[in-house]
């Protein structure tokens, strides 16, 4: 099953690399992964989404717990949560094509951030299900480039 | 008043109550060396850095304390590496300072530079590289605080030379704490009455006994637990010496030379209480038929041990002598009603039967020395209190077997890397330690050529360690396995072609004997532990001798070879 993990660091020189050396070192999967600072100095929030079952999601998880530089870490999977992702993507889009295109872009509340002759880019912000069926979509036009930012994520604030 | 870098690393270790220092110096780290002579400790020069580790490992074992090692940067620091290692996988706490190109140099490919920091990440319990002079003093402080604390393990500090130059206040931090690190030491009391259940009803209990219990200091509670309760022990490699090796519960190692009492009781069990054991694949064969009819419990202050290679039933996060004295606080009130002197006799008879019906043997007579002998009267002669170190091969699994340790921090060995070298400098690290016990070496052949110009460290430093090597002319252990298991076909293991070890000996400044009939071994090993010299004994053992019993790898401890 698919888990994100929400691991907050020590922002310090290094720590991305233990913590995907332990990841590499210990064949664990890495599907995504994001670092970047939090509003409190000196540390930073990585979400990392991997594969795995219980017991390799466990040791993942009691393995990060361990590196000394990790404050916490929480398996998001469990929780109510929020994800989301950015993706930047380039699509063909010739004249007759482009129509439709900008309807499916309507539907799915993307938007066009850079267009030309026979291509468009598009900027779109969702979870793993919606950026999975947009690009499902899309891929019949024939999508040139994607970049992905890797999910970011956040526990709802109200857990029942 | 300002102390530079150098002089300040070493007031640090003088606040950690260091004596003693294994080292090699160099350029990246000659401001240390330069400040040496100024301060109180005791440095031994090894011959190479892997030697400096081992010992240092070797010191903290025997002692309990944390090893310390000094090396230079790039080539020293690399040679360091295998030493760093073994240290992480036996969990032992030792602390290497490695000298680094001056800041500004870093990542420039300068000369004698290497990014030991990121070398080292995946074999160390946590490394750090010195950037600023003054967060000098409470890094040190940390590395020596995590290598001690939780789970023990080697930490690096990597010390650039600018930085040694550089000058600044001392200030020492009193406190150490981490926000990220905080491992947990007491035991939860609902999982402890668990336990204290689970043990009362079993019927055929057994204790499971591995290097955490050692590094936790649970000997005792340990031994009062068996002999309060009446459950035999077995113990990993890491765990032997933890119960005594003499006693009527005792069943000896488990796993793929483990006893054949050892591996039955777990394999027949109903409760194992695995205690500071990290069900390594050496101990468990193939997983999913080990101890197959009994509830596990398993105790480890590192809670990624626990779940890892087995399913438990009951895990217990804590150290381990937390955990036993708060196990006997709760069994010890209501020992008497629920206890009688023959509880579980019926097991215990059991297990004691198979321990008498299948003893570890080896076939006496002959023409050849059989090397289990020689191990047999090492034990003797040395009435069972030597420091026993061991190199890795049959010579290990043989001093495992037929030494009978009967305290702990009594036997040295590379469990979980397994590393070729290790006991000839880890015997200088236990005799630097305690200048007035024995302290015997058994090795390989093999093995001892690997790490053999420590002699030079111990015969400069008057560490009379007494190296016994069982010469079979073969990487036996290797060999062992080429014979089973790939058809005779000795591929690269005969190692007939040997140094003198006699006249080698003697070009160190050692005393060197051959013992080539089994009639010369006793006088010969009771004249070389006599002497206060360092000595080699080349004991001219059976060739084609192997160890067993075995398990062969991957299969389940109820299919032992046996003899
Ligand atoms: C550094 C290192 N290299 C290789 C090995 C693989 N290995 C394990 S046992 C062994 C043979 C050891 O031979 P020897 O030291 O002569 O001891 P014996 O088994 O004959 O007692 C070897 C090569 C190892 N454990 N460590």
């Amino acid at each position: 099953m698919r888990h994100t993990l929400s691991v907050m660091v020590e922002n310090e020189p290094g720590v991305l690399s233990r913590v995907v050396g332990l990841f590499s070192g210990r064949g664990f999967n890495i599907e995504s992964l994001n670092v970047a600072p939090t509003l409190e100095e000196g540390v930073s929030l990585m979400t990392i989404t991997t594969v795995g079952d219980e017991q390799i999601i466990e040791q993942i998880v009691k393995q990060l717990r361990k590196l000394v530089t990790v404050i916490k870490v929480v398996d998001l999977t469990e929780l109510k949560s929020v994800e989301r992702e950015m993706v930047l993507l380039k699509v063909n889009a010739e004249d007759a094509k482009r129509a439709e295109i900008l309807r499916i872009v309507d539907i799915f509340r993307c938007k066009v951030v850079d267009v030309s002759v026979d291509e468009l880019t598009l900027e779109v912000t969702g979870d793993h299900g919606k950026i999975d069926a947009l690009i499902n979509l899309l891929s019949r036009f024939g999508i040139k480039e994607v970049a992905r930012t890797g999910t970011v994520a956040m526990k709802r604030a109200l857990q029942v | 008043m300002e102390l530079t870098g150098a002089q300040i690393f070493l007031e640090c270790l003088k606040k950690e109550g260091v004596e003693v220092v294994f080292g090699y110096p160099g350029g990246a780290i000659i401001d240390i060396y330069d400040q040496l002579p100024n301060y109180p400790f005791k440095h031994i020069l090894v011959r190479h850095e892997q030697g400096a580790v081992h010992a240092a490992d070797g010191y903290a074992r025997a002692t309990g304390e944390a090893g310390v090692c000094l090396v230079t940067s790039g080539p020293g620091a690399t040679n360091a590496v295998t030493g760093i290692a073994t240290a992480y996988m036996d969990s032992i706490p030792v602390v290497i300072f490695t000298g680094q190109v001056p800041t500004p140099l870093i990542g420039n490919d300068a000369f004698q530079e290497v990014d030991i920091v990121g070398i080292t990440r995946p074999c160390t319990k946590h490394n750090y590289l010195v950037k600023d002079i003054n967060e000098l003093a409470f890094t040190v402080r940390q590395a020596f605080y995590l290598a001690r604390s939780g789970r023990p393990g080697p930490v690096l500090v990597d010390l650039p030379k600018d930085i040694m130059q550089a000058k600044a206040e001392f200030v020492w931090p009193e406190d150490v704490s981490l926000r990220s690190y905080n491992p947990n030491l007491t035991p939860h009391i609902g999982q402890i009455k668990k336990v204290a259940k689970l043990i009362e009803k079993a019927e055929r209990p057994v204790i499971y006994a591995g290097g955490g219990v050692i590094s936790s200091g649970a000997e005792d509670e340990l031994t009062w637990l068996a002999k309060s309760l009446n459950i035999p022990v077995t113990a990993t490699l890491m765990g032997l010496g933890a119960f005594p090796g003499d006693d009527p519960l005792w069943l000896g190692m488990l796993g793929m030379h483990g006893t054949y009492a050892a591996n039955m009781a777990i394999n027949n069990s109903d409760l194992v209480l695995a205690i500071g054991a990290r069900f390594d694949d050496r101990v468990t064969g193939k997983v999913d038929t080990f101890a197959p009819k009994a509830t596990l419990v398993h105790i480890d202050i590192d809670p990624t041990s626990i779940q890892k290679n087995v399913a438990v039933h009951v895990p217990l996060v804590a150290d381990c002598k937390s955990a036993l004295s708060s196990l006997k606080s709760v069994i010890e009130p209501i020992l008497d009603q629920t206890y009688s002197e023959d509880s579980h006799a019926v097991w215990v008879r059991q297990v004691q039967q198979w321990s008498e019906t299948h003893p570890l043997r080896y076939n006496k007579g002959g023409s050849f020395i059989k090397p289990q002998y020689v191990v047999e009267k090492v034990y003797e002669i040395s009435n069972g209190d030597a420091i026993v170190a061991t190199e890795v091969g049959q010579n290990q699994m043989w001093a495992a077997q037929f030494y009978k340790f009967k305290k702990s921090k009594s036997f040295l060995s590379s469990g979980g890397l397994g590393t070729m070298g290790y006991g000839l400098p880890a015997a200088i690290g236990a005799q630097m330690a305690f200048p007035d016990r024995l302290v015997v070496n058994i090795a390989g052949d093999g093995s001892i050529q690997m790490n053999i110009q420590e002699l030079m460290t111990a015969v400069c430093n008057d560490l009379p360690v007494k190296i016994v090597i069982l010469n079979n002319g073969y990487l036996g252990m290797v060999r062992q396995w080429q014979e089973l298991f790939y058809n005779r076909n000795y591929c690269e293991t005969c190692m007939d072609a040997q140094p003198d070890f006699v006249k080698l000996a003697e070009a160190y400044g050692a005393v060197g004997f051959r013992v080539t009939e089994e009639k010369d071994v006793v006088p010969v090993l009771t004249e070389a532990f006599a002497l206060p010299k360092v000595c080699i004994i080349d004991v001219r053992v059976d060739p084609e001798e192997n160890v067993y019993p075995m398990v062969p790898a991957g299969a389940s401890l109820a299919d032992m070879l046996l003899v």
